[in-house]
């Protein structure tokens, strides 16, 4: 099969600005390992993408460029109408819209999870301390740990560490949230206290990308599911016939792997 | 099949416990540990009872001079009579209240920090680093206000040690966090400049900076610039140790997973502010016994400025020890200085593992 097939076109936009997310011809290269082959993406407001695919097929790269958390060589993003360059003011403006949750949460262990959840919006968003309490509580009480916000993350487990990383997202007040593979390094029986949260989050109309090996969670909250197979888009579509009806024998082999038990 | 039940919990198996415990498990657990301890508190019994004995029980600590001193017990008279030199050197004698005040307010501010408790500590603490040493300088050194100014030539002894390892840590910490943030940088002029800085500062033992300070740097000075003495040796001090500070900060932020910056940064913190808030409190906080180590090394490299004629605490007592009244004494003098030196960096010691303590939140990320 050659490869031509495999390019999809892009999502016919609708009108411009309603896309919070524009990506066009992204190419990133590590060294010579060229990671992200001309990836395009619209993503309405609210619209929720569930990227999926094998190690190293550059998911997690793409959106962390997203963020710039890795910088891209070709191709442009604009997220809610910045063009996302080197210029530090605007990559600093996407970062207070763009909250991201990482598979090893990375809380901050020298706070309190109240403080973890204060920081940012005091010092980046200059909320009054006062205000920024009862937000932060506020999002506690949603991912349900209001009672754990005087300890320290050390003192949590990994799906409560995951809930407070989401809260400490939220406080920001973020119009767009990435996840990062956020239950891949969970016990089996934490990963349902976190995907319950991002369902609930799903269903508040927040924009979300998610990467993610938690097909069940795709089936049920996505819009659209993106596979994505060496640094390439190789299929996407809504979760109803991307799962039941895939169309290219890349995605079916995937879909075989991970669904046969 | 009967359903699980969960056991319930048990209390651990009782140690034992008390001084006898103790000593059983630790000192005679083996017939072999059993000799060993026993030899071993024979051996301290006859080494150390004598030096208690000559240093404490039959000692002398009052007279007017040698000759009051007895053969086999050790002649405290020296400290008496020599405190006043050996505290502030050729400080004059009627302006000693000027260092004492300084003195006071130091302990105010140092005292508190041992205690978490204490009301005003971050205060304290910010007037230690600031405030502090302004203070102490205008009254010390004098010329300010109508106080008769005292040459930094004159000061000595104690005081000047202090002042010497007060300075130099003060200083050394914050210029020695600029240059590990630096080495790390990612713009190569700024990485240069930091590296290059660093490596020749920590290849060059520091008598040889105090010579070059106090020999060579004249040499390149137009005429008639005259660079004061001390502020020369302080300079020295503080960019040597500021290159070894350098490396420990860098250490600690090399322990720092990447998660942690990648999520200050997703925050949309940027460089500054993400090194002061996130990265840094958890740098410092891994290195603090490497910080320890240098401050102490710091405070003891103080002895060092002797050679280019500062009479610090050691050199006031050496001093001392050269003129034929006291020659006979040199061991008291010794011990003294020793002592001196050991409460302050078994303080600092201290100081060092409370904060670890108190900082430490349980886990590593």
């Amino acid at each position: 099969m050659n490869s031509e097939e495999h390019i999809i076109a892009p999502v016919e936009s609708a009108a411009a600005d309603e896309d919070i997310i524009i990506v066009r011809d992204l190419n990133k290269w590590f060294g010579q390992f060229h990671v992200l082959k001309s990836l395009n993406l619209n993503v309405k407001k609210g619209e929720r993408i569930v990227i999926c695919g094998p190690s190293g097929s550059g998911k997690s790269t793409f959106i962390r460029c997203i963020n710039h958390l890795e910088a891209h060589q070709r191709g442009e993003i604009i997220v809610d109408g910045v063009v996302l360059n080197e210029d530090l003011k605007n990559i600093e403006a996407i970062r207070r819209e763009v909250g991201m949750v990482f598979q090893h949460f990375n809380l901050f262990p020298h706070l309190s999870v109240l403080e973890n959840c204060l920081l940012a919006p005091i010092w980046v968003r200059k909320t009054p301390r006062k205000e920024a309490i009862e937000i932060a509580m506020e999002y506690l009480e949603r991912v349900k740990i209001p009672e754990q916000a005087h300890k320290y993350p050390g003192q949590l487990s990994g799906g409560q560490q995951q809930r407070v990383a989401i809260a400490r997202s939220l406080c920001m007040k973020p119009k767009i949230m990435l996840f990062d593979e956020p239950t891949s390094a969970l016990d089996p029986e934490m990963i349902k206290e976190v995907l319950d949260v991002m369902i609930e989050l799903a269903g508040s109309g927040m924009t979300m990308l998610c990467v993610t090996h938690e097909m069940g969670f795709a089936k049920t909250v996505a819009d659209r599911v993106i596979f994505m197979d060496g640094g390439e888009c190789v299929e996407e579509g809504p979760p109803q016939s991307f799962f039941n009806n895939p169309q290219q024998p890349r995605t079916r082999e995937f879909l075989d792997q991970i669904l046969q038990h | 099949m009967a359903v699980h039940q969960p056991l319930p919990d048990l209390p651990p198996p009782p140690s034992e416990r008390g001084l006898w415990g103790w000593f059983r498990q630790n000192l005679f657990s083996t017939w072999y540990n059993s000799i060993a301890s026993l030899v071993v508190g024979y051996l301290l019994i006859i080494w150390l009872g004598p030096v208690i004995n000559w240093a404490l029980i039959s000692a002398v600590w009052t007279g007017e001079g040698t000759d009051d001193c007895r053969p086999g017990a050790a002649c405290w008279i020296f400290i008496q009579q020599r405190l006043g030199f050996f505290l502030y050197g050729f400080y004059p004698a009627e302006l000693r209240w000027r260092p004492n005040i300084v003195f006071v307010l130091f302990l105010i501010t140092v005292v508190p920090q041992f205690f978490p408790r204490a009301p005003g500590r971050k205060w304290l603490a910010l007037f230690g680093i600031t405030g502090l040493p302004v203070l102490g300088f205008v009254l010390i050194n004098g010329g300010f206000f109508g106080l008769d100014p005292v040459a930094t030539s004159r000061w000595g002894g104690l005081m000047l040690t202090l002042i010497l390892a007060y300075v130099g840590i003060i200083a050394a910490l914050p210029i020695g966090v600029v240059l590990a943030l630096g080495r790390r940088s990612e713009m190569p002029v700024i990485r240069g400049i930091c590296v290059t800085f660093i490596e020749f500062w920590r290849a060059v033992p520091l008598i040889t900076i105090l010579f070059m300070a106090s020999v060579m740097l004249p040499l390149f000075l137009p005429q008639g610039v005259s660079f004061d003495k001390l502020l020369r040796a302080l300079i020295g001090i503080t960019l040597f140790q500021s290159a070894y500070m350098a490396e420990v900060v860098r250490g600690g932020l090399q322990a720092i997973p990447k998660g942690q910056y990648e999520a200050a940064q997703a925050l949309g913190f940027g460089y500054w502010r993400s090194m002061r808030l996130i990265i840094l409190p958890q740098a410092l906080k891994i290195v603090i016994p490497g910080i320890a180590n240098t401050v102490i090394s710091l405070f003891k490299d103080t002895t060092l400025v002797l050679i280019i004629g500062l009479f610090d605490l050691l050199g006031a007592v050496r001093s001392t020890l050269s003129d034929p009244a006291w020659r006979s004494v040199a061991a008291e003098g010794y011990l003294f200085v020793a002592l001196c030196f050991w409460i302050f960096c078994f303080g600092m010691s201290r100081y060092s593992h409370n904060l670890e303590k108190k900082l430490d939140t349980g886990h590593k990320t």
